[in-house]
Formats: structure tokens, sequence, C-alpha cells
């Protein structure tokens, strides 16, 4: 579904991904691990449209949509989880969802999204920056699935969330793609990543330093732990 | 008592100038992140357009209030196209320097052809005479201004906060970025937004030419207060700019009435209300830090 190809990206003189190639297959979840630092935003960024000095190719569907300007990727599918959960501080939690069009066969409506999030019905008329973090998690994810997004790219979801949440968080993923939503997750949570992904990406100083899938990860937690230093 | 009626109804009336202008001024700087200092040139064509469509055209006062703000907001979206959507990517050294250069321009081509001195226009008979409102008359022409200038913001205000325009235009002026993200096409908004913001100061020149004196400068003299009302309203903050607006046109018209003793009040208290602002709030009453990028 989704092909990167030698992609390198730069912020200013500084190279900060160096000819990354990598596939997401449709309806798999895959995760990017990495240090800080090591290019991971960077690449979810590229690969929405966000990030202007890029070389090399992004592929959705088998179309080229390298020069595609952001909100044109968006219409063909991509849902953008941000890290910092691009909560509206003008916009009330209703708004903030129903910001994007629709896009997708399978856009969530508004009535399933409040259903399966009642916290965020309670307070659908306050501004989205007065939510906790962990509602506004939930919203930044609930507008993806509202928008019927088919593949998203989601930047670290479960950072500086409590456990309860972060299993919330898993949840939702697990049910998306169920109904063959295909994500691409930036994740320092192993453990998180594990359990919610198939496939995992090991970033290091801007290439991709190692594919592993759930087996390897489990068996190399410990290395793997220390060499992400956490 | 009816003297502080008198003066606070005044004061309300400049204010919904300095309102007009500076939530033009604010929507257009919340989407483009632009200053535009040609704003008070736009009112004085607004003044000058209608002067001009009356005295060699016979085009009334209710007609010229249509054709104006439409004319001057086209112009404007012309203008946007040609020029303003070249600053986004440069130092905003160049924001001023063009649209002040802008400034001189319109002004100058404006004396070149009607020269300097002040020209009259009649109020239009409809609104002529005065109210009375028991303990004093006031002129029907400003009981007019200000109510039409309250009826604008209001709807300026609804379609921001009732519609999905206004919607996106809020989202776009938050966080250009995440909006495209979400499949806004962002640019998309951006000319018709600048011509609304040029359109509405148009409109309060066409009715200021009936109450104030019509010439090349009377923009040049109203838009630094103007900015003093946008930095004390938070700059970008819609609701900050129309509330800043009418607080400032309060605190001018009481000031000349009451501390008349300091010489040159009513022009300096402005920026003593500025400094005061910023000390206690840098991103002024109404308005966000904005997240360093």
């Amino acid at each position: 579904m989704l092909r990167i190809e030698n992609l390198s990206a730069f912020y200013g003189e500084a190279q900060v991904l160096r000819d990354v190639s990598l596939e997401v297959s449709a309806g798999e979840v895959v995760t990017l691990v990495g240090r800080n630092g090591a290019g991971k935003s960077t690449l979810l960024r590229c690969v929405m449209g966000l990030h202007p000095g890029q070389r090399g190719t992004v592929e959705l569907d088998g179309r080229d949509i390298t020069r595609l300007p952001a909100h044109k990727r968006a219409r063909l599918g991509l849902g953008w989880v941000p890290d910092d959960r691009g909560s509206y501080a003008t916009l009330t939690v209703t708004e903030n969802l129903t910001l994007p069009p629709t896009v997708g066969s399978d856009p969530w409506s508004l009535e399933r999204v409040y259903e399966a999030f009642p916290a965020l019905y309670t307070r659908r008329d306050s501004a989205a920056t007065m939510l906790s973090g962990g509602e506004q998690q939930m919203l930044a994810l609930a507008r993806v699935l509202r928008m019927g997004a088919r593949l998203l790219l989601c930047d670290e979801p479960t950072e500086g969330l409590s456990p309860l949440l972060v299993q919330q968080v898993g949840d939702l993923l697990r049910e998306a793609k169920r109904h063959g939503v295909t994500v691409l997750l930036v994740e320092q949570n192993l453990h998180f990543a594990t359990g919610v992904a198939d496939r995992h990406y090991l970033l290091a100083e801007g290439r991709v330093a190692e594919a592993m899938d759930n087996s390897e990860v489990r068996s190399r937690e410990r290395e793997l732990l220390a060499y992400l230093g956490i | 008592m009816s003297g502080f009626a008198q003066n606070t109804f005044n004061g309300l009336v400049s204010g919904a100038f300095y309102a007009l202008l500076a939530l033009g001024l604010a929507v257009i700087f919340g989407m483009l992140r632009v200053v535009n200092f040609a704003h008070g040139a736009f009112y004085m064509l607004g003044a000058f357009g209608a002067y001009v469509l009356l005295s060699e055209a016979g085009v009334p006062f209710w007609a010229a209030l249509v054709i104006m703000p439409v004319g001057l907001g086209l112009l404007g979206m012309a203008l946007e196209r040609a020029v303003i959507h070249r600053l986004t990517k440069l130092d905003p050294l160049y924001n001023f320097l063009l649209t002040f250069g802008l400034t001189l321009i319109l002004q100058d081509l404006v004396k070149l052809r009607y020269g300097v001195q002040s020209s009259p226009y009649e109020t239009p008979s409809l609104l002529s005479g005065s109210v009375d409102f028991g303990l004093f008359d006031f002129p029907t022409y400003r009981v007019f201004i200000l109510g039409f200038a309250v009826l604008l913001c209001v709807a300026v205000w609804w379609v921001l906060t009732r519609t999905r325009i206004g919607m996106v235009v809020r989202a776009a002026t938050e966080r250009p970025d995440l909006t495209r993200a979400f499949g806004i096409d962002v640019g998309r908004w951006v000319t018709p937004v600048f011509g609304f913001g040029i359109g509405l100061a148009g409109l309060a020149g066409v009715l200021a030419a009936p109450m104030r004196a019509v010439n090349p400068l009377m923009g040049a003299d109203l838009i630094i207060v103007v900015f003093a009302v946008v930095v004390i309203g938070g700059l970008g903050s819609i609701f900050g700019s129309v509330a800043a607006g009418f607080g400032i046109g309060l605190v001018q018209a009481w000031g000349e009435a009451y501390l008349s003793t300091f010489p040159l009040v009513s022009q300096t208290i402005v920026f003593v209300v500025m400094a005061g602002v910023l000390l206690w709030r840098p991103a002024g009453l109404f308005g966000r830090e904005e997240a360093p990028a």
C-alpha cells in the first residue's frame, strides 16, 4: 500500500534521513522504533507531505505522491495523528472531529465515535485543548477514523499516557486493523508495539538499521531497550 | 449625566470604526500572517470612492455602501494574488516594505488627481436629523453607524463560530500546516479572506465619508490608532480586536472629556493603554502566545 524508496530528508544543511526504503502492505500495522533524533517523526512528516526538504519517492497504492501537497494526500486516505495530538484550541471537540472531510469508504459516523468515546461526548462543546492528555489522544485517533482514513500515520500515540489509556489506544488500533485500516506507527514502547503491530523497522541515524518481526523484538527486548536508552 | 451618556455614545461610534478596521486586520493576520499596513489606505479609498461616485456620477450613499466594499474587496484579492502572497516565505521586513509602499502609492495616486484638501460628503437624507433619547439628542447618522457596525461584527462572529467556513478559517488561522494534513486546501481560502478584510476597510471608509473629512491622508491618521487597538486586543484575535476597538473608542472619548487639562490626551491615551497592556499581558488582552515553531 505504502512504498518509500530512497527517501532522504534535510533540515537546512543537516540530513536526518538517508536513503530510507520501506514498505507497508494493506491491513498491516508497522512500527518505526529508534532513539530520539533517529528520524522517525521526520519520516512520517515526509509521508504526509509536511516536510519540505526531501528527496526520493513516496508511493501510495502504486501512485507516486511525492509531489502531492498534504491536503491532497489526506484526501487519498492518509490520516494524520501528530505527536502533539493536534488539538485546536479555537475549535470545540465536535468541530475537531468534523473538520476533516470524510474520504474513505468506511468513515465512522459522529454517533459511532461518541458511542465509542463517551468522555468525548460529555465534553463535545468544550475547546479541545481543555481535555486531558489522554482524551486529546483519543480525539486525535477518533478524528482520523471519522474521516475514514485508510492509512493512519501515528506519531507516538502512547506518549505520556497512563497504562490504562495505553491499553485503550491499543484496543482502538487493533479494532481499526480488523476493519482493514493500515497503520504506520512511531513508538518507543516496545511492549505496546509488539502488542499491536505485525512488523517493525529500527531506525538509526536516519537509516533503516533492521527490519524485525514480533518474535524477534520479543527475544531481543533487553538488547533493544538498552539500545533505545529506555 | 447627559454629558456622560453623550461622551459614551461618541466613544462607541469612533470605536465602531476601530472595530471594523481591526477586525479586517485580525482576519488577514490570522490567515496570512501578514500585517497589512495598507489597511488605512483602503479605508481612505472607500471614503474617496463614495465621494467620487456621488460628485462625478451621482451615485447615492446607499449604492456606494455596496459598490465600494465589493470593488475594493476584489482589488484586494487581485493584489493578494499579484504580490501579497509572495510575502509568506520572506523576512517580515518585506511585509512592512510592501504594504507601506502600497499605502504611499495609493495615497499619492489620489493626491495627484484630487489634491490634499478635504472634500465634504453630504449625509444621506434618510439619516439626517437627530434621534431623541430623552436625556440628549444624537445625530441619526451616528446611531446608524453604531447599529450597523454592531450588526456587522455580530454577523462576522456568527459566520466564524457557527458555519463550516468559519470553522475552516479558525482552524487554518490556528494551525495552517496541521489543517492541510486534514485534507483542507488552506491556500484556497487565503485570497477571499484577504479580500474580505479589505472590503471591511472599504466599508468603514464609506461609513466615515459623511462624518469625517474626506482626504487622501484620512486613513494614515486613523491606522496608527487601529494598530494600537489590534495589539491591545491580541494580534490575530477576532474577538479581541472588536472588543478593544470599542474599548479604545470609549477610553479616548472619556479621556477627551474628563482629562482635557492634559493637552493631546485623546491622541496619546491609546498608547499609554497599549504600553500598560503589553507590560501586563505581552500577547494582548485576548491573544494567545504563539507556540514556538
